[in-house]
Formats: structure tokens, C-alpha cells, sequence
């Protein structure tokens, strides 16, 4: 399949942007109970763990009550702007011959999703911020990044979903071998809530368990940039792991070829 | 008696189903015993901080978290599954076929999906429960297993009352897959005490979403906090739920056009 040139492909994004907005807004009782399940999960941790730093006298492992806070807090903005939905609808396209039509166009069906996700993304962030403003507020978070981490902070978040994004499209071209996937794709989320940093600061894992997520992809999805925002990587530390994420994207671009490849070859329309 | 036959078939079709995916129970016994693992290490990673959590000690935690992984495996095997299929139904209109049919459709429905798989859950959860209470040392009188019993009856009837109100709220707006999300959000608060929330979220999670009845309260039954007015409590929300749910459900097939809609 030949790429499309540049122009054409933002057009492409373009209409598939606006046909997506309205979509969303038919829908939006489910967005609605979306934004709901998404928004407490920071506060369930949250909550945990400032309930054992002022058990423990104010702070745990060098994170006070107003740490977690600014922590969980950015991390839900980050796993909200990172996070993909794709993986568990591949069994049901495959299953329904949905790939037949896009294989037909002159486009990667990745644009698809690609276009999908981030107007979602653009869409719920209106909600999102917000809502992160409030919980910094409530919660008196204490979050002041130097501006070097900020603008650190950007590349961070823009590869993290980059990474995130790639890895889990390939992940999904497994429903293109199994028939039933649903139990690898909750391993696998699972695996994020853990090394990911969603449950607690990677910091406060132990040691084996953060050199797992160090070198499996997971702490740059998620936990890196939200580390970088909070100050609590040097800027040695920042460049190494900018650097971990480009190699990740790397490794994962080339692994959704091949895969992509291998798995429309397998590709049967079922059902079509 | 017949609503116990129709239950019993419904699991043997879905096990019949099941074991043409075999593959699917090893993935299962994975999956569940990451989840455990992730469970485990949660409570871990906390109690390596800290050595008690809003009053409960680890032991205690490790017994909640079984009955979390009891009641959500149970949710799993049978309500959940039903009630994605019942909102299916009503969205394709094939759930002409289940009302068509000479039983009580609410039963129905409620039993029309079996993952049985997820039964592994269930098994660990209760496996953990044991180990818990053996690891607490303390005698576990017949009282408190009684006491347990009842709550966690009581808490199934009060999730499956809310998922099927939940679900019917399908007849009225369209898209709904995701409601169930709803609840299964706020299940996952339920992985804690719900002694540790802030006030607001703990009325949320007691009176809003219920999940408080159905993690908690048996868990407090089991290691003797229980107060007697929780079970009392308990066992009134309950038979409410039941009453409240069917009477919505009875609502929500009114408003059903069938398969043309």
C-alpha cells in the first residue's frame, strides 16, 4: 500500500475529524459515563495513599499528601491523553470483515484510528482539564515544574502517546491470529496499571519491579512525563529517557509492519 | 425450583460453549492469577510503607481483596455478561426471541450469558478468603460465617439489582454499552475500605453505586466489625433493590418497539 501525499492525507484527517465530532456528540450520554469511570480512578489512589503518608507522619518515600496529589492528578491527564481504545475493538473487525472496505482505500486504516483517537482526545480534553484544575485545587497539590521541565515535558507527553499508540495497535493485530483476544488485551491493561505508575509511584515499587518497567516500554507511556512535569528527574535523567522513547517508538513502528503485513495476509473477511 | 433448572441449564450451555475455547481457560487462569498478583502487590506496596491503612491491618486487606475477586468473578460469570447481551438485544431487537419465550423474562435475561471461565476468579477469590482468615489466626465462629453469608447474598442482590437497572436504562437511550463502566469503575474504589474515602465518595460508593454492600460490609461480617445495624441495613437495601429493579425493568419493557426499532 502507497501512502498518500501530505495534503491529501490532512484532508483525510479533516473530514474524518468532523464526521468524529459529530459522532461523539450523538453519543454524548456515553462520553458522559466515560469521563465519570476515567475521573475517579486518580482520586481511589489519591485517597490510599495520602491516607498512609499521614499515617506515616506526613510523607512516604520522599511523596507528601500534596506530591501525591500533583502525581495522581498528572498522571490522569497523561494516561487520558495517551490512553487507546483500539486493541478491543480488533476482535469484533476482524470477526466482521470491517477491514475489508479500508483495505480497499489508499490509506493505512491506522489513519483511522489515528484521527479517531485524537479528536477524541481534543474533544474530552475540554472536560479533562478542567476537572485537573479542580483536583489540584481541592487536593492543594504542589505542583510548580521550572520551565526547562515544561517544555521537557512536552516532547515526553507527545512521544509517550506516539509510543503508546503504536505498541497497542500492534498489540491489537493479534485478534488477526486468535479468534478471542479479550483475555490478552486485560493482561496486558493490567500490566499498564501496574508499570505504568498508575497504582503508586514507580519510585515506590521496589527495585526489580521498576527496572521491569524501565526496560519493558511501559514507564515511558505514562510515568515519564509525569515524573518530568513534577521535578523529579534531573535533566540527565530527562534526556535518557526522551532518548529510551525514541527508541521504543522505533522498535514499535518496525514491529507494526511487520505485523501488519503478516496479519493482513491471515486476514480472511469473515463474515463480509 | 424452575428458575433453578433454567439457571443450571444456562451454566451447562455456557460451559458447553466454553470448552470449545479450552485455550481461553488457561488464558483465564493467567489472567486471574495476574490480577491476584496485581491485587497482592498493591496491598504489598502500601503495608511496605505503612502497617496499617485506615485501621485495617494487611491480613484484613488480603481477605477484601478475595472478596473482591469473589463477588467481581461472580458478577463476571453471569450478570454482566447477561445484561451486555440483554442491552444488545435491545439495541438489534433480538431480544424478541427471549421474550417470546414462556418463563419469566427478567430471569431470562439475567441468566442468558455464562462465561464460566471467569468461575476461576471466583475460586481464587475464595481460596484467598480462607488463607486470610488462617493467616489472621483468629477463630472464625459459625456466627461471623453466617454473618458473612448473609451480607454478601444480600450485597450480590444488591449489584445485580443496580447492573440490571443500569442495563435497562438501554430501552431509553441508545449506545449504552459502556454504562456498565460506570459500575465497573466504581467496583475498582472497591478494592479499598470504603472507611478511607472522603465523605462524599463514600456515600457515593454505599448508597450511589452499592459497592460498599457487596466488598465491605460481608468482609467487616467476616473479621467481626460488623455493626448490627449495617446487617439490618444491609438486608432492608436489599430487598429494595430487588423490588426497585423489577419494577424499572417492567418500566423499561414497556418502552420496547422490538425488532423493527
Amino acid at each position: 500500500m502507497r501512502g498518500l501525499p501530505l495534503r491529501q492525507l490532512v484532508d483525510v484527517y479533516r473530514a474524518k475529524f468532523r464526521a468524529e465530532i459529530a459522532l461523539q456528540f450523538a453519543y454524548r450520554w456515553a462520553l458522559a459515563i466515560w469521563l465519570l469511570g476515567l475521573l475517579l480512578q486518580p482520586i481511589v489512589y489519591l485517597v490510599v495513599w495520602t491516607t498512609v503518608a499521614r499515617s506515616q507522619g506526613g510523607t512516604v518515600g520522599g511523596f507528601s499528601a500534596r506530591d501525591f496529589a500533583a502525581y495522581f492528578t498528572i498522571f490522569m491527564v497523561v494516561n487520558q491523553l495517551t490512553f487507546t481504545w483500539h486493541y478491543w475493538e480488533f476482535e469484533w473487525r476482524v470477526r466482521q470483515g470491517f477491514f475489508s472496505p479500508l483495505l480497499l482505500r489508499p490509506i493505512h486504516p491506522l489513519h483511522n484510528d489515528l484521527a479517531e483517537n485524537v479528536t477524541f482526545k481534543l474533544l474530552t480534553f475540554t472536560v479533562v482539564a478542567p476537572v485537573a484544575v479542580l483536583l489540584l485545587v481541592t487536593f492543594n497539590a504542589s505542583l510548580n515544574p521550572s520551565p526547562w521541565q515544561v517544555l521537557a515535558f512536552l516532547p515526553a507527553l507527545v512521544f509517550a502517546f506516539a509510543l503508546r499508540f503504536l505498541l497497542e495497535w500492534t498489540l491489537a493485530l493479534a485478534a488477526f491470529w486468535l479468534t478471542r483476544v479479550t483475555a490478552i488485551n486485560q493482561a496486558y491493561y493490567l500490566a499498564v496499571v501496574f508499570l505504568s505508575g498508575q497504582m503508586a509511584p514507580l519510585e515506590l515499587l521496589p527495585e526489580a519491579v521498576q527496572v521491569i518497567a524501565a526496560v519493558l516500554p511501559f514507564r515511558w507511556m505514562v510515568a515519564f512525563p509525569v515524573e518530568t512535569v513534577l521535578g523529579r528527574l534531573s535533566p540527565m535523567e530527562v534526556a535518557v529517557g526522551l532518548a529510551a522513547q525514541l527508541i521504543w517508538i522505533g522498535l514499535a513502528l518496525g514491529l507494526l509492519r511487520f505485523g501488519w503485513r503478516a496479519g493482513v495476509r491471515r486476514y480472511s473477511a469473515v463474515g463480509a | 425450583m424452575r428458575s433453578l433448572g433454567l439457571l443450571w441449564l444456562s451454566f451447562r450451555l455456557g460451559a458447553l460453549n466454553a470448552i470449545r475455547y479450552r485455550a481461553d481457560f488457561m488464558v483465564q487462569l493467567f489472567q486471574s492469577l495476574i490480577g491476584l498478583g496485581i491485587a497482592l502487590g498493591g496491598i504489598a506496596v502500601v503495608f511496605s510503607q505503612t502497617d496499617q491503612l485506615g485501621g485495617w491491618r494487611q491480613e484484613e486487606l488480603i481477605a477484601l481483596i478475595g472478596v473482591f475477586m469473589l463477588v467481581g468473578g461472580l458478577i463476571a460469570v453471569v450478570i454482566r455478561p447477561s445484561m451486555e447481551q440483554l442491552m444488545e438485544g435491545v439495541r438489534l431487537g433480538t431480544l424478541d426471541f427471549t421474550l417470546t419465550k414462556p418463563a419469566d423474562a427478567q430471569l431470562l435475561v439475567s441468566v442468558k450469558r455464562v462465561e464460566i471461565w471467569r468461575l476461576v476468579e471466583v475460586v481464587l477469590g475464595a481460596a484467598l478468603i480462607v488463607l486470610a482468615m488462617v493467616q489472621l489466626g483468629e477463630r472464625v465462629s459459625l456466627e461471623r460465617v453466617a454473618a458473612f453469608a448473609v451480607t454478601m447474598l444480600a450485597g450480590m442482590a444488591i449489584v445485580y439489582s443496580f447492573l440490571l437497572i443500569l442495563s435497562t436504562l438501554a430501552f431509553w437511550l441508545v449506545r449504552l454499552e459502556n454504562i456498565l463502566v460506570i459500575f465497573h469503575s466504581m467496583y475498582e474504589a472497591g478494592r479499598w475500605p470504603v472507611g478511607i474515602y472522603p465523605p462524599w465518595l463514600r456515600a457515593t460508593l454505599t448508597f450511589v453505586v452499592p459497592v460498599a454492600f457487596a466488598i465491605t460490609v460481608p468482609v467487616e461480617a467476616l473479621v467481626g466489625r460488623l455493626e448490627p445495624a449495617t446487617l439490618v441495613g444491609s438486608l432492608l437495601l436489599a430487598v429494595a433493590f430487588l423490588i426497585a429493579s423489577r419494577w424499572f425493568w417492567r418500566l423499561g419493557l414497556r418502552h420496547y418497539t422490538g425488532a423493527s426499532a
